[in-house]
């Protein structure tokens, strides 16, 4: 019987270079790490995409100083006094005044171009002309009115004091980014793993892989750990971001945030694997993908709280991976909860994460 | 441990094999997909120590789901297969250590270069060749900082091969090693092939090109529809049809209209053009051959070459199977 592995000519087996246990396992990272930077689209995608979407839904919701309120008189006997009332009244500076004649007065406030109309009436009594299918009208309207009567002197039967709080953590964008942070981290696994995984097969790189002495664990732990890797600069670009740009407050501890981010990478990219698992075709993996992804796009809360959908399908749109993710880093971040408070959404990702990886070892096709 | 010291001896003693040195042995492989498509239906191999074996067969014959068969990338529906007396079910991760496989088509990696790819391959064994030494054989030293995407096809080729030989392999296997490559790459594949047999290693090889079994292959067996229809030397299976004869010649200058021109002369059944060198095939060489060269006196060419061969292993095929190896 002849020996495996034995007996190589002497001449080639002087300058054999010996192989320790991790080192295909590190080849295979390290391939993994140089192939993904040197796709200009993975760059785009994963790191410049979330951080442009980031900026534009940033400045679209910025909190801006309240828009003055504009109001238009009708030039007729009595605007004049009107037009000086408003502009003794305390709120004068938040009041954009204007006196035109009646006709194009109504046109412009029919255009939109002023939020109501005065019409000065007999015996000093002002008609308002609003609509109120337009909030900005129906505000100006209770503004005016308001305004008025405290410049005639009205003294209010219950007295107010009002103190203005728009301090960094209540904001939209606070309660983006970690959406974001977590849509980020469902599209790289998916994509990174899913994508990859079919172009190896469609090469037949998966099935040249297997015919040589690499163990399969050693792979998928490369690619498990090349997406821990560049889970890390996502974090630090998404939150860095939102620090610098926005004045974000991060409360949480950063520890709690890498450990849940890093549950949540694992568990899309088994999500990943698992729609991979199969599939011979890029076009055939994109479409299961995207059927995959779209209800949490849609349901996770990425954009808006989902709690403006039906209480009834609450229970089951908190099922969902990415909310649960979205949960977990909304809490820590915005509000500091400790990592055993999340204990239901971290379970929930939990279960998806090692069912899917489950099915997809049970049912991956190598070849 | 005789049969130690005999392998080892190879190494000097290029071309000659041992016949009781079986490293591959297979018997009454079959293989259906699905239920329904019989790709291999009973196939005998026996591939000594030392032997570049062919399966040559056109294209469906059941060479590829063969070769990943024995290559242990795929299971058989029934039969037995050995490879170095071994098994896959037994020892898979040995006997990964001993082979190296080229499979039909692998695209490797394009964004990493060629010494990254063939350091990645090299990690995957215990032992393993430098890349450099592997690069320099395979002539691809120029090459081991472009990227794969970049290479030309008979480049990757040769580079699939390298990723085959880094390591250390006994037997090398190649599922159609030079299929839509030039002949100049096609050469280079070759001269690989013929080098790592003449340091010792088993090549089985698969093939639709009769003049590469014919060329390359110690041993060959012919496969069509799932079996083995003929197996033998080349010169064995070749002297088993008789008849046709070849005449090869190559000119130092163009002539126009020539194949219309060599087809008039004595005796001519075809003309195949192939780089610069003319065939032409011949019932009597012993008449052809001089009209031939008396044409090429009178119009004052020179002539660069002119051999004449028996028929071919697709002469053999044709005959066999009434149909030709390649429908092209």
């Amino acid at each position: 019987m002849i020996e495996p592995s034995s007996d190589r000519p002497a001449e080639l087996a002087r300058t054999a270079i010996v192989h320790g246990r991790w080192t295909g396992y590190r080849r295979l990272l390290v391939a993994r790490l140089k192939e993904l930077f040197r796709e200009p689209e993975v760059i785009f995608w994963i790191f410049l995409f979330p951080i442009l979407l980031a900026l534009g839904l940033g400045i679209a919701f910025r909190n801006k100083p309240p828009d003055a309120v504009r109001i238009v008189i009708a030039a007729q006997p009595g605007s004049q006094r009107i037009a000086d009332l408003l502009r003794r009244a305390p709120e004068a500076q938040s009041l954009k005044v204007e006196v035109q004649p009646p006709a194009q007065a109504a046109l412009n406030f029919r255009l939109g171009k002023f939020d109501v109309e005065l019409l000065p009436q007999p015996a000093a009594v002002v008609e308002f002309v609003y609509d109120p299918a337009r909030p900005e009208s129906v505000l100006a309207r209770s503004l005016a009115d308001h305004a008025l009567q405290a410049a005639a002197g009205t003294t209010p039967q219950v007295p107010i004091l009002s103190r203005v709080n728009s301090e960094p953590g209540s904001r939209y964008i606070d309660f983006l980014i970690p959406g974001l942070l977590g849509m980020n981290l469902m599209g790289s696994g998916m994509w990174g793993i899913g994508f990859a995984l079919v172009e190896m097969r469609q090469r037949k790189l998966l099935k040249r892989y297997v015919a040589t002495p690499m163990r399969r664990t050693d792979f998928l732990l490369a690619l498990a750990t090349s997406r821990l890797i560049l889970m890390m600069t996502e974090i630090v670009l998404m939150l860095g971001f939102g620090v610098v740009a926005f004045h974000m407050r991060v409360v949480g501890s950063w520890t709690a945030i890498v450990l849940v981010c890093g549950l949540g990478a694992l568990c899309f990219a088994a999500l990943g694997l698992l729609t991979a698992s199969r599939a011979q075709k890029i076009e055939t993996a994109s479409g299961i993908m995207n059927v995959v992804m779209m209800p949490m796009w849609i349901f996770s809360g990425i954009f808006f709280s989902y709690e403006r959908f039906p209480a009834a399908v609450l229970p089951l749109i908190r099922l969902l991976p990415l909310t649960a993710l979205n949960d977990a880093l909304r809490a820590i971040i915005l509000e500091g909860s400790s990592l055993s408070s999340q204990a239901a959404p971290l379970g929930v990702i939990c279960v998806w994460g090692t069912v899917s990886f489950f099915f997809a070892v049970r049912f991956f096709r190598w070849t | 441990m005789i049969h130690r010291l005999l392998v080892a001896g190879l190494a000097r003693t290029p071309t000659h094999f041992m016949p009781d040195q079986a490293v591959i042995r297979c018997r009454d492989l079959r293989k259906t997909y699905e239920g329904k498509v019989e790709a291999v239906r009973g196939i005998d191999l026996t591939i000594y120590a030392g032997q570049c074996y062919g399966l040559l067969g056109p294209n469906g014959a059941g060479k590829t789901t063969t070769i990943e068969i024995l290559e242990g990338l795929l299971h058989e529906t029934s039969g037995t297969v050995e490879i170095l007396g071994r098994t896959w079910r037994e020892n898979p991760a040995e006997l990964r250590e001993s082979i190296g496989v080229s499979l039909q088509e692998t695209r490797l990696a394009e964004k990493l270069t060629v010494r990254e790819t063939l350091e990645l391959f090299g990690g995957f064994y215990r032992k393993a060749r430098p890349a450099n030494d592997v690069l320099a054989e395979l002539a691809l030293t120029e090459k081991a900082d472009a990227w794969v995407g970049k290479l030309s096809g008979g480049q990757k080729q040769r580079l699939a091969i390298a990723t085959a030989l880094v390591g250390y392999p006994r037997i090398l296997f190649l599922d159609e090693p030079t299929t839509g490559l030039d002949p100049q790459s096609r050469r280079q594949v070759w001269d690989i092939v013929r080098r790592f047999q003449s340091e010792g290693g088993t090549v089985l090889l698969t093939t639709h090109y009769m003049d590469e079994a014919e060329r390359l292959c110690d041993y060959i067996s012919i496969v069509d529809h799932g079996r083995v229809i003929a197996a033998g030397t080349p010169p064995e299976l070749i002297s088993g049809v008789g008849g046709h004869h070849h005449v090869e010649f190559a000119l130092d200058s163009e002539i126009p209209a020539a194949p219309a021109l060599w087809r008039s002369l004595p005796g001519v059944a075809a003309v195949q053009t192939d780089d610069a060198v003319t065939a032409l095939t011949v019932e009597e060489p012993h008449r052809t051959i001089p009209a031939l060269l008396a044409l090429v006196e009178q119009n004052g060419w020179r002539l660069s070459q002119l051999t004449t061969r028996q028929s071919s292993l697709e002469d053999v095929f044709v005959n066999l199977t009434g149909r030709h190896l390649r429908e092209e």
